[in-house]
């Protein structure tokens, strides 16, 4: 039963009242940038919640059982990008070898995700949050589905608002940040919520 | 002349901020107050100088293939360099923007520029670049801090001005400095239209009176 109660609490959290994008402000680049249209959204959300997930899960292990016994925490930076980039190379390598119809479909973002601030600014948190294992796992996992939501729902506007009449000066970024900035906003109301509080 | 046109082109024409939109999460996230602002610009400033330069040095020994982890690895070290640096001597602004700070090494200025700047240069003009650039994206950090700690909190770093104004709440959040970077875009597309429009003008008029003195020659 608690590790129910951990679940849903951790998903409430990580997906609504500290929403990736809109509290912790990080992934705002591929969040502006691939969230023109619904498809390459999807695509990438998808990418980034396999990577988040992976990434924190190995950041995590390295941080405790190498970093800490040996008092390398200083080392946390320059490891965790490490990580990173070369799980996101063997992940391209592995999908193009072994799941070519996934590659075709994520393979061009994986590029991509190895700059995402999401991604490392996830695998800092977990560390410094000092979560247990299992929390690790499904925090990463739900901030990646917390991404994957923000991407979608800013595609999802940004199709109409192209149609739109707007001030020529608002047009394009400035428009999508002022949808965003609502968002945010609405994202900010659930900041309250606590069911097992 | 490369030099005047390089500073111009990072802090007015090509802006990090407002015109490249590099680097935007720290943009959103740290700049509630003008001193975390501050410190963060500073803080990414150094590591885009230094990895400018080091990065401009080192660019024709590092084998083509394998430049870009080399790069991450400089601009890592760098950031670690600095994480410690403001850990050790500013303790209370590290409290608020140390999670900004781990992450400048993925910041995309800093990678954009190594790639499409320093590699392919000379030292000193890395060097030059590196500061421009620095300087227009410390300069966007600052304004949108002033703006945002004056509107939330009726403070400038930190000092009352305003006594009677307790702040508008929304701008100390994430969600009034979307709204806010949004209209401070908006002031520099508008403003950018006027004076092409009227460089555009410019160009035309003197065309015209260029083909009248040629029609009035012949």
């Amino acid at each position: 039963m608690d590790i129910l109660v951990m679940i849903v609490s951790t998903f409430i959290t990580a997906v609504f009242t500290e929403n990736i994008v809109f509290y912790y402000t990080y992934g705002i680049c591929p969040f502006l940038g691939v969230s023109q249209k619904s498809k390459t959204a999807i695509g990438m959300g998808l990418t980034v919640i396999l990577v988040i997930t992976i990434s924190s899960i190995l950041s995590y292990i390295i941080y405790t059982y190498l970093l800490i016994p040996f008092e390398l925490e200083y080392l946390q930076i320059l490891l965790f990008i490490l990580i990173i980039a070369s799980l996101v190379q063997l992940m391209e390598v592995f999908m193009k070898r072994f799941v070519p119809a996934l590659y075709k479909g994520l393979g061009i973002y994986l590029p991509l995700v190895t700059t995402n601030c999401a991604v490392l600014g996830t695998a800092n948190a977990v560390v410094t949050k000092g979560f247990i294992f299992v929390e690790t796992v499904f925090y990463s996992l739900f901030i990646g589905v917390g991404f994957l939501l923000a991407l979608i729902l800013m595609s999802g506007i940004r199709e109409r608002l192209e149609k739109a009449d707007v001030p020529k000066s608002f047009k394009g970024l400035p428009l999508a940040l002022i949808a965003a900035g609502i968002m945010a906003m609405a994202f900010s109301g659930l900041s309250g919520l606590n069911f097992f509080g | 002349m490369k030099a005047k046109n390089l500073i111009l082109e990072g802090i007015v024409t090509n802006n990090p901020i407002f015109i490249m939109v590099l680097g935007m999460c720290p943009v959103l996230g740290i700049t509630n107050t003008l001193n975390n602002a501050f410190w963060l610009g500073v803080s990414t400033c150094f590591v885009l100088i230094l990895s400018n330069f080091i990065i401009s040095l080192v660019g024709k020994i590092i084998p083509d293939k394998v430049r870009i982890p080399c790069y991450i690895i400089i601009i890592a070290t760098l950031t670690t360099l600095i994480d410690m640096l403001i850990r050790k001597f500013l303790p209370g602004i590290y409290t608020q923007i140390g999670r900004f700070i781990q992450i400048i090494v993925v910041n995309c200025i800093i990678l954009a520029r190594a790639e499409a700047f320093a590699a392919s240069n000379e030292p000193k003009w890395a060097l030059l670049d590196g500061v421009s650039v620095g300087a227009g994206y410390l300069l966007g950090l600052f304004i949108l801090g002033l703006l945002r700690e004056f509107l939330g909190a009726g403070e400038i770093a930190g000092i009352n001005v305003l006594p009677e104004f307790s702040g508008i709440q929304i701008f100390s959040i994430p969600a009034g400095a979307f709204i806010m970077l949004a209209i401070l875009m908006a002031i520099y597309n508008y403003i950018k239209a006027k004076i092409e429009k009227k460089q555009k003008i410019k160009k035309a008029l003197l065309r015209k009176a260029a083909q009248t003195a040629q029609g009035g020659k012949a």
